[in-house]
């Protein structure tokens, strides 16, 4: 297969790092050749975090240049603009529907973006908006917000439900396996199956 | 048959030292070696491995194995090996008895650290083999051949990982085999000539270390298979290693490489050869030109290009740009940016972080602060704005103190916390003491290494197998020294910190005082409870948004519309209750 690019953005703490993880361990598990590329460090503290994801039937470069990622997943608003330009332009977006106010707008050094929405809508005109929080909440812990989000990943990935289950069954613990499973199926309800 | 796992090179470092039958292994964390001892750990019931108190111990510990005659390890970040440095240069002239492997995590892009710097130079300066994998397969196989090249040549071997290395995860074939290697201990014999470093001795082992590097030349050039030629297109020939050569492999696939895995003693006769088989050569490396120097250093013609590559990280996109400029047969993609006036959003001190009140304090103080290497290096940014210079590991102390010689005026303070304390601090407030300083060494100790992810240190009464240490006590440490200020203070008492720096700030006697105050994350508050701003009370001072607190935010304007009162964000909020102490309008309360 061609290999796909998926990016996954947000903020350090929300989950990203478990979310690539577990979509490369599940390409990994397909009996692709895959590499996740993550940077951690200072940027765990509160700050703008990225991971990317290739996978296919032979991988060299871990990362990809700019507008070369067929996927991009920003778990918060503003992030997905902040990485906008490494989306291929073809490339699908999903974006999760929650705002972290970074330290220097709240802290008022600078401007808050008061136009947000309407500078997604123009940037990704076919983005998909996503409550993971309130389906999260919803279904009793915020913290599995990023299994929703894998779950709507998932269908846009080749990989099966059962192989992302199985893959999930292998890196979470028992006992909050059913809830991140439950938040899995309702994610990848939220997201149509890419065509081909 | 094969034996699959998926991991990062640094957890692949791990699994090799083991396999390979590594028996001690001592590191001191740091981004983005850290995680190589965290999975090393796992095996502890057959690696004898720890957190050392610094880079240089480690070194040394792992040297003292290899003398005994056992396979041993360290591993730190590039700036580590600085401080690693002198027992490294010796030792490559004593000659290693159990293969000793020394892992170096270079951070190209300065994506964690103080500076960016080449490690590559400094195995070069030490004479010492170096291995450059590409992916975390590389990293597994490199290390075993590092400790085969280590006894059978009896010289330390450096294996240096990126942060791109380290921190991507590959699939990795571990053997069927995998399991704890049985090596046994070479035997140890005194023997002074081998291994006591006085001159008369240094002098012969000075000419052996020569011939032991033609030796190992050889090795690089015709044995090794990690340095391959790939044929291809001999029209353009590319000499590359480490993770330049994965970007090579997407952009200039088609042409023949010269792939390094082993990049030093330099395979002079190997890049000959592949020289004469292209038309071309270009070479391709992250950071420092040092293969390319070697190479135009043998007369051989290097395509010169504009694009610049010496310097930060690489990325396929900057060689993309590199074939346009060479070939001219590709086009750069066009680059749609949408982050045009977006507020940065730059690391933060978390919510309830027990550093936050001393910098609110200092801040309030107007002291010069020198800083240290941390989570609290966060305490320079704005709106805390309180440390005025970080240099590196330990250097708080004795520049406060040149400051002071200098004739600096203002409050004077340096500020460090535990970690960095027990690493390199105890020699500066000595130096302090001995020569008559007046500087005011603010010891931050939280009893954990924070900004690595929560390591244990000499503070924190655990080591890293999980055994119980001794807790040492940095007061009295300060006290032992002769230092008659010390003062411990809790780290959530902004009266009490204010009441204590004031005096000893302004005292013209030297001090210790020690902040004490748990990490919130590794203590398990970070859901210790929830505060709340009362609108009708809020008069919107702002004095709150100093804290720099990532759960105070800004919420509606005053009438006037200047000014904002504060929110507190629920979710983000760890109930320190710092806030509740800056508020001057009892408008903030606990809610939970």
């Amino acid at each position: 297969m061609k290999t796909m690019n998926i990016t996954l953005v947000g903020v350090g703490g929300q989950g990203t790092l478990l979310t690539s993880d577990i979509l490369a361990k599940t390409a990994a598990l397909a009996g692709l050749d895959v590499k996740k590329s993550e940077i951690h460090g200072m940027a765990q503290r509160g700050g703008s975090v990225i991971s990317q994801v290739r996978f296919g039937d032979e991988v060299h470069s871990p990362i990809v240049h700019d507008g070369a990622s067929d996927l991009l997943v920003s778990f918060e608003r503003m992030e997905a603009l902040r990485w906008r330009h490494l989306l291929a332009p073809a490339g699908r977006c999903l974006i999760n529907n929650i705002d972290l106010i970074p330290i220097t707008v709240s802290s008022g050094q600078q401007p808050a973006v008061t136009d947000l929405q309407e500078r997604l809508e123009a940037e990704f005109p076919d983005a998909i908006f996503l409550d993971a929080i309130s389906i999260a909440t919803e279904i009793g812990n915020q913290r599995c917000m990023n299994m929703v989000l894998a779950g709507a990943i998932s269908n846009l990935t080749p990989f099966s439900t059962e192989l992302w289950q199985e893959t999930m069954k292998n890196r979470i613990p028992a006992k909050m396996l059913e809830l991140n499973l439950e938040a899995f199926r309702r994610g990848r309800a939220l997201t149509t199956p890419a065509a081909g | 048959m094969s034996n699959e796992m998926f991991l990062s090179a640094n957890e692949a470092v791990a699994y090799a030292a083991y396999s390979a039958g590594c028996k001690v292994a001592s590191a001191y964390p740091g981004t983005p070696s850290t995680e190589i001892f965290e999975t090393l750990a796992s095996f502890s019931g057959t690696i004898n491995c720890e957190w050392a108190v610094n880079e240089k111990v480690a070194m040394e510990v792992a040297i003292g194995g290899s003398m005994a005659g056992a396979r041993s390890l360290c591993a730190m970040k590039h700036v580590g090996l600085n401080v690693a440095l002198d027992p490294l240069m010796t030792y490559t002239f004593v000659g290693a008895l159990g293969g000793l492997v020394i892992v170096i995590a270079d951070d190209p892009g300065i994506h964690s650290s103080q500076n960016e710097q080449d490690s590559r130079v400094l195995a070069r300066f030490a004479r010492v083999p170096l291995f450059e994998p590409s992916n975390s397969q590389e990293a597994f196989d490199m290390m075993l051949e590092a400790y085969e090249l280590s006894e059978r040549f009896q010289v330390p071997c450096v294996v240096r990982l990126t942060t791109r290395t380290s921190h991507t995860s590959t699939k990795v074939d571990v053997g069927t085999d995998f399991g704890p290697g049985g090596v046994a201990l070479k035997p140890y014999v005194k023997d002074i000539a081998r291994n006591v470093a006085a001159p008369m001795f240094a002098r012969l082992m000075r000419v052996k270390v020569r011939q032991r590097t033609e030796e190992l030349r050889a090795y690089s050039s015709s044995e090794t298979t990690v340095n391959r030629i790939e044929e291809g297109d001999c029209s353009l020939g590319i000499i590359t290693a480490s993770i330049a050569y994965e970007y090579v492999k997407d952009v200039f696939g088609e042409f023949s490489i010269l792939k390094l895995g082993m990049s030093n003693p330099f395979p002079t006769e190997l890049v000959r050869r592949f020289a004469a088989e292209v038309e071309r050569v270009l070479v391709i490396e992250e950071l420092d030109p040092v293969m390319e120097e070697q190479v135009r250093a043998m007369g051989i013609e290097v395509i010169e290009h504009k694009i610049e590559l010496d310097m930060m990280e690489l990325n396929p996109g900057r060689l993309l740009a590199l074939r346009a400029e060479i070939l001219g047969d590709v086009e750069i993609p066009a680059v749609h940016r949408a982050d045009a006036g977006l507020p940065s959003r730059p690391p933060v001190l978390c919510s309830g972080c027990s550093h936050r009140g001393l910098f609110y304090v200092l801040s309030k103080l107007k002291a010069t602060v020198t800083g240290d290497i941390g989570c609290y290096t966060l305490g320079a940014f704005a709106p805390l704005s309180a440390i005025d210079s970080v240099i590196c590991m330990g250097a708080s102390i004795g520049n406060a103190f040149g400051m002071e010689k200098a004739g600096h005026k203002n409050r004077l303070c340096a500020v460090i916390g535990d970690s960095t304390f027990f690493h390199s601090g105890y020699t500066g407030i000595q130096n302090v003491l001995y020569n008559g300083g007046s500087v005011t060494t603010i010891v931050l100790d939280n009893r954990i290494t924070g900004m690595t992810g929560h390591q244990v240190n000499p503070g924190s009464g655990k080591t890293l197998s999980g055994a119980v240490a001794p807790i040492t006590d940095i007061g009295a440490v300060a006290r032992a020294m002769g230092y008659q200020r010390v003062e411990s203070v809790d780290a959530f008492d902004i009266e009490r910190m204010e009441e204590v720096l004031k005096a000893e700030l302004d005292s013209d006697q030297p001090s210790v005082v020690i902040i004490k105050g748990p990490c919130r994350i590794s203590a398990g508050l970070m859901q210790a409870g929830t505060f709340a701003v009362d609108a009708t009370k809020c008069k919107a001072c702002g004095a709150c948004f100093k804290l720099g607190c990532p759960a105070i935010v800004r919420g509606e304007t005053t009438a006037v519309g200047k000014r904002f009162q504060a929110t507190i964000d629920p979710v983000q909020c760890s109930g320190c209750g710092f806030c509740v102490q800056v508020c001057r309008f009892d408008a903030i309360s606990r809610i939970r």
